[in-house]
């Protein structure tokens, strides 16, 4: 729940005065968070991490699932990190090599915040849009709804969907991403509703086109930087409420395993000197999620003409 | 969030043989003579989760159970070796025909002062049966042989209709359908605890707040915070009092392992269960603290090969058996669970009263030539490199659960090339699946109701609600059945343990040990109750 | 602004009633029952079990006596798993134990994050800024749930100096942790969006003009900027409290508070389906009590906005 909210006011604060021109505008905002010290260093570490979960598997000297044998069982005395054995990272609980679990975590902890997020969006954008465009009873009618999912309670929902669907990766994300659309929903349309009585919305009226033709061609587009911005906020939530589930044990299923999951074993094991099963999944989770605030906040700060 | 453990924990009765009629003294605290008592006398102890209902005819879990045990007492107790004690029971009469119990009940009062009469019992008693109440261990009278209980359950007679009856104030009746030498043995349930008629008709469900709650037991209700603490204080109008050493008794809900090690260390609670794993670490730590103790459990994978069993592959005998020898148990045990549990090769466990272990095939080989012959067997079976073995396990969400799933999967792709796809579920939906025949192979786990195999055994039988495998076997079905009215089934036993080694429906893993920390100054902990059964009031601690 | 507070309490109703009905369906198609464990029961028992909860009859049976039970006499019906205790009475007993760590949970990052939001503003891009904001999101984006191991280790097993869990009728000495924990993760939420809109008020032009006529720094922030730059945190604070007053599930579950969030989440685990139906109503009763909120303290903040 503090998901949907927080995005929606970063965002909704953010665009308070959306332009509506073009190309210059994107130029410019590109100029503005090139000159933002803090969202460059995101993009960069970003980078930098994407680089190493993609380089990375070429040093590694286990797969994920492989148990070493001989750490098995000691791990506290022979799991640690080491060049030797080929565990840089140490090894986890049961012996199986961190390094490749965590390029693995990373991976898969990226995915939950891009694709939950890519649902969300896609899904808020289509409804604010319609709801906005269309107004009147529709537009009434579906705010009530996303009024009524706004007062379940988000973890209530995601464990009673992952119930019903299995927990599989891609219901996992879709339901991260179904919980989380109510937000943008809501700003997309009071956008539209303001984008609807532009020239050029009833110009297209005024032309015969059909109601989705012009929502897809005309609303949408002008919509972007505040579905981007939007989009980049909401990544890191994501991926917060992924680690979340993956504590309560409704997270990705094993040998597969996220930085959330990761961590919440690492974190079981925290007072039995094997630190490192905490410390290096934490050490990239944290990375990455400053990151992706900075970038947001960055491209909103770009995005916003107001001048600063 | 449940521990499924805990909840499948669940002691209930003695076996037949075993349980004779007992002459042991009553039991209290028995501290030696010189012992210096230390001056605060509080136990407690942790429990998993927000703890059900004090009520006795209620109770399910075990958790449950251990407050009842402490505010209630019935008929009979156990003593530290699991064998039966009197508790209430002053003794008792068996007509000739084996179905008719005459009971005695000692002089003692409720904590609200009036006396326990043998109406109360039969109050109680019919008060579990009642469909009104809807307990679900309704059924335990039934099992306890109690005249008519099945058909009161069904709704077929009315609960006044039960076989039990006062005869006065202090003279029970108990009437059974057929004899049942076990019958004492099921006095130590709660479900067959009394309660006190009036205070329960006064208040009704309310009657359990601790404001009204009236008991009998050593202990009474002081507070009950769900998901926190309860705490249960000395009876003082207790019939054994004088004896009773620890005042206040705490049970502390932790839901977290680490959790559970982090207040224990810091002096919050005083017994703990160790986390899975490092009872190594713990022990050269705190070699004093860490208590190693038997359990009537048995870890073990359900196979699917009945008639919806979706994998043919797992119906041939050949592949189940190479599953079963390809688990390396000792591995499993010595580097994963670490907690000295016994590897298991059947699936009653050894400590079990009255039971001979088979002698099977696999307990005489070594890992490697177990190894061999689960190549040899998979070969035949047709299943290669070309055409690996693939099936999917399920299991409940737990780290636990997750180790084991992890390592044997692995142990079957190195050693056998079998391509296992593990899966978790939380446990409402396991038990779900697992009702519904919709699985492959699924972890289980077993532990005995009473100290008997026939508790084990019978989960293979054709008609057994319990039997999720789906497996049926004449022979063994017949055996059950004869085995029932036999004084002595032993070879029986043997014998379905060994039509099972090799027919392996389950695939058994690994015998259960209960691990916990308790500090050094609690004495009297029933270490060897393999049921787990224990009562505060024999508990004490010493100065230190 | 009494017609405009009863006009959003009637709009309440028919949500909360459509509330009910998606949270009754979802509960409904979930697989397992309340009453499954690792015995199976005897079908008599089960049959027994099922018509003492009314739940032999049909489905939309259920719902109707369930909804008319709530509206007739505010009952929210048995726990199925707490069989001596009532839905209400498991809310009674667990809220105000949420509701007081809650409470805290608000003031403190309210505080904390107001403060380090404005100071993040008025010092833009020094190290101060940076820094400030770096604590905050740092402390956000470590999970709960190793913050609360971490702080168990250090203030109870090393220092010895507060308890690690329990919750002994709301002790200051079982409050803190719990409180420090939960405030990590909302501080800096706070502290990010008071910075962002604390800058865009001070570079507006009336701001400015104060600037030029040298009323000092602090008094501008304090006179002139907080109150308009506040609008937005506003927006947040509503969910925010009512995201912590109904308790962290892994809150209660480290420090064995007795709360609701654990029991919210073990309800819906264990298919206690009147259970996880009355904190959800709680919570969605909440929620649009929130929302609510935030239109008075918008209109009492900004007085352009008319009710």
């Amino acid at each position: 729940m503090l998901v949907k909210s927080r995005t929606a006011t970063l965002a909704e604060d953010g665009f308070a005065r959306l332009p509506e021109k073009g190309r210059s505008l994107w130029a410019d905002a590109l100029s503005r968070f090139a000159r933002n010290r803090a969202a460059m260093m995101g993009v960069i570490i970003l980078a930098l991490v994407i680089l190493f979960m993609a380089l990375g598997p070429l040093l590694g000297r286990w797969t994920i699932e492989k148990i070493d044998w001989d750490v098995m069982g000691m791990v506290a005395e022979k799991g640690m990190p080491s060049l030797e054995t080929g565990h840089y990272f140490g090894t986890d609980d049961v012996g199986r090599d961190l390094y490749s679990r965590v390029i693995q975590g990373i991976g898969m902890s990226l995915m939950a915040g891009l694709v939950s997020a890519g649902v969300a969006v896609a899904i808020g954008t289509f409804y604010g849009a319609v709801s906005g465009y269309f107004g009147g009873r529709i537009d009434s009618a579906m705010m009530r709804f996303v009024d009524i999912l706004y007062a379940v309670p988000t973890m209530f929902l995601v464990i009673v969907i992952l119930m019903m669907f299995g927990r599989t990766v891609e219901v996992l994300f879709v339901s991260l991403g179904a919980i989380s659309w109510m937000g943008l929903a809501r700003v997309v349309r009071g956008q539209t509703i303001a984008l609807r009585h532009r020239e050029f919305v009833e110009a297209a009226v005024a032309g015969g086109a059909r109601p989705l033709a012009i929502v897809y061609r005309h609303v949408l587009p002008n919509l972007l930087g505040l579905v981007a911005v939007y989009a980049s906020l909401l990544i890191p939530d994501m991926i917060m409420v992924e680690s979340f589930l993956s504590f309560l044990g409704l997270g990705i299923q094993d040998p597969n395993t996220s930085l959330g999951m990761l961590i919440s074993e690492g974190s079981a094991t925290m007072m039995y000197g094997t630190l490192w099963q905490l410390a290096f999944p934490l050490f990239f989770f944290v990375l990455i999620l400053f990151s992706l605030y900075f970038v947001g906040d960055g491209l909103r700060d770009a995005l916003d003409p107001k001048d600063r | 969030m449940t521990d499924p453990l805990r909840a499948a924990i669940r002691g209930l009765f003695c076996a037949s043989a075993l349980c004779a009629v007992l002459t042991a003294p009553v039991l209290a605290a028995e501290v030696p003579a010189g012992t210096k008592l230390a001056d605060e006398q509080t136990f407690s102890t942790s429990v998993g989760a927000a703890i059900g209902a004090f009520d006795p005819q209620l109770a399910e879990d075990t958790d449950q159970s251990a407050v009842i045990n402490n505010l209630f007492e019935g008929l009979y107790s156990e003593d530290d070796k699991g064998n039966l004690v009197p508790a209430l029971s002053d003794g008792y009469t068996l007509s000739d025909d084996r179905t008719v119990y005459t009971f005695k009940i000692k002089a003692a009062n409720w904590s609200n002062g009036d006396p326990v009469t043998a109406q109360d019992f039969v109050f109680a008693w019919r008060r579990a049966v009642d469909p009104a109440l809807a307990s679900n261990y309704a059924y335990f009278l039934g099992l306890a042989g109690i005249l008519n209980a099945d058909d009161i359950v069904a709704g077929q007679k009315k609960p006044e209709e039960l076989g039990v009856r006062a005869i006065d104030d202090k003279t029970l009746e108990v009437t059974l359908s057929s004899p049942r030498p076990y019958f004492p043995m099921t006095l130590t349930q709660t479900t067959l605890f009394p309660v006190p008629q009036n205070v329960v008709e006064a208040f009704g469900k309310d009657w359990l707040k601790p404001e009204n709650i009236v008991g009998n037991g050593a202990y009474v209700l002081k507070s009950n915070s769900p998901g926190e603490v309860v705490v249960l204080v000395r009876n003082p109008r207790y019939r054994d009092d004088a004896k009773t050493v620890i005042n206040e008794v705490r049970f502390v809900t932790i839901t977290d392992e680490a959790q559970e090690v982090a207040r224990y260390l810091s002096g919050e609670v005083d017994h703990v269960g160790v986390p899975t794993g490092q009872l190594p670490k713990f022990k050269a730590e705190y070699p004093n603290e860490v208590t190693v103790a038997p359990r009537l459990c048995t870890y073990y994978f359900d196979v699917n090969v009945g008639a919806k069993a979706s994998n043919k592959a797992l119906t041939d005998q050949r592949v189940r058996e190479a599953l079963y020898l390809a688990i390396d148990r000792d591995v499993l045990i010595n580097n994963v669970l670490q907690g000295g549990q016994i590897p298991a090769y059947f699936l009653t466990p050894a400590a079990t009263a009255g039971f001979t272990t088979p002698d099977v095939p696999a307990l005489n080989m070594t890992q490697a030539e177990r190894n061999e012959r689960a190549k040899a067997l998979l070969a035949e079976a047709g299943y290669g490199p070309d055409n690996p073995l693939k099936f999917e396990y399920i299991y409940n969400t737990g780290e636990g659960h997750k180790k084991i799933a992890v390592v044997v999967a692995q142990m079957y792709k190195e050693t056998l090339g079998v391509e296992m796809t593990i899966r978790d579920m939380e446990w409402a939906t396991l038990l779900d699946t697992r009702h519904q025949q919709n699985f492959e192979v699924s972890r289980s786990a077993w532990c005995g109701d009473y100290n008997e195999a026939s508790t084990f055994l019978s989960l293979v039988d054709t008609k057994s609600t319990q039997n999720s495998s789906g497996y049926s076997n004449a022979e063994i079905d017949k055996l059950l059945a004869d085995s029932a009215t036999k004084d002595d089934p032993t070879a029986d036993y043997t014998r379905i343990e060994q039509i099972l080694a090799t027919d392996l429906p389950i695939i058994p893993v690994y015998h259960y040990t209960s691990n916990a920390l308790m500090k050094t100054n609690v004495k009297g902990w029933p270490y060897d109750n393999v049921e787990g059964k224990w009562y505060a009031k024999d508990l004490y601690k010493i100065a230190e | 602004m009494i017609r405009f507070i009863l006009r959003r309490l009637a709009i309440a109703i028919p949500t909360l009633l459509a509330l009910i009905v998606v949270s009754f369906i979802l509960m409904k198609v979930a697989p397992g029952n309340p009453f499954t464990g690792e015995k199976t029961l005897p079908k008599e028992v089960m049959a027994n079990i099922m018509a003492r909860y009314g739940l032999d009859k049909p489905e939309w049976q259920q719902l109707l006596d369930y909804i008319s039970n709530i509206v007739l006499h505010f009952d929210f019906g048995p726990s199925f798993k707490y069989k001596d205790r009532s839905v209400t009475e498991i809310i009674a007993q667990g809220f105000p134990v949420t509701f007081t760590y809650g409470m805290w949970t608000f003031v403190v990052s309210t505080v904390l994050g107001v403060f380090v939001g404005v100071l993040a503003a008025v010092r833009q891009n020094s190290w101060v800024d940076y820094l400030s904001l770096g604590i905050t999101i740092g402390a956000q984006v470590v999970p709960v749930y190793v913050v609360a191991p971490l702080l168990v280790l250090i203030f109870t097993l090393w220092l010895g100096w507060l308890p690690g869990g329990g919750w002994n009728g709301g002790h200051w000495s079982n409050v803190i942790l719990p409180v420090v924990a939960l405030s990590f993760s909302l501080v800096a939420s706070v502290a990010r969006i008071m910075r962002s809109s604390m800058l865009e008020v001070l570079g507006s032009n009336y701001i400015r003009t104060a600037r030029a006529k040298g009323i000092p720094g602090y008094k501008i922030i304090l006179r002139h900027a907080l109150r308009p730059a506040l609008l937005p945190v506003v927006t947040y604070l509503a969910p925010m409290l009512v995201y912590v007053i109904t308790g962290s599930v892994i809150i209660d579950m480290y420090f064995s508070t007795g709360g609701i969030g654990s029991a919210f989440v073990n309800s819906a685990l264990n298919r206690d389906y009147s259970t996880a139906m009355g904190i959800t109503i709680l919570y969605g009763t909440l929620t649009i009590a929130g929302n609510l909120l935030v239109d008075l303290i918008y209109a009492w903040i900004d007085p352009k906005i008319r009710l």
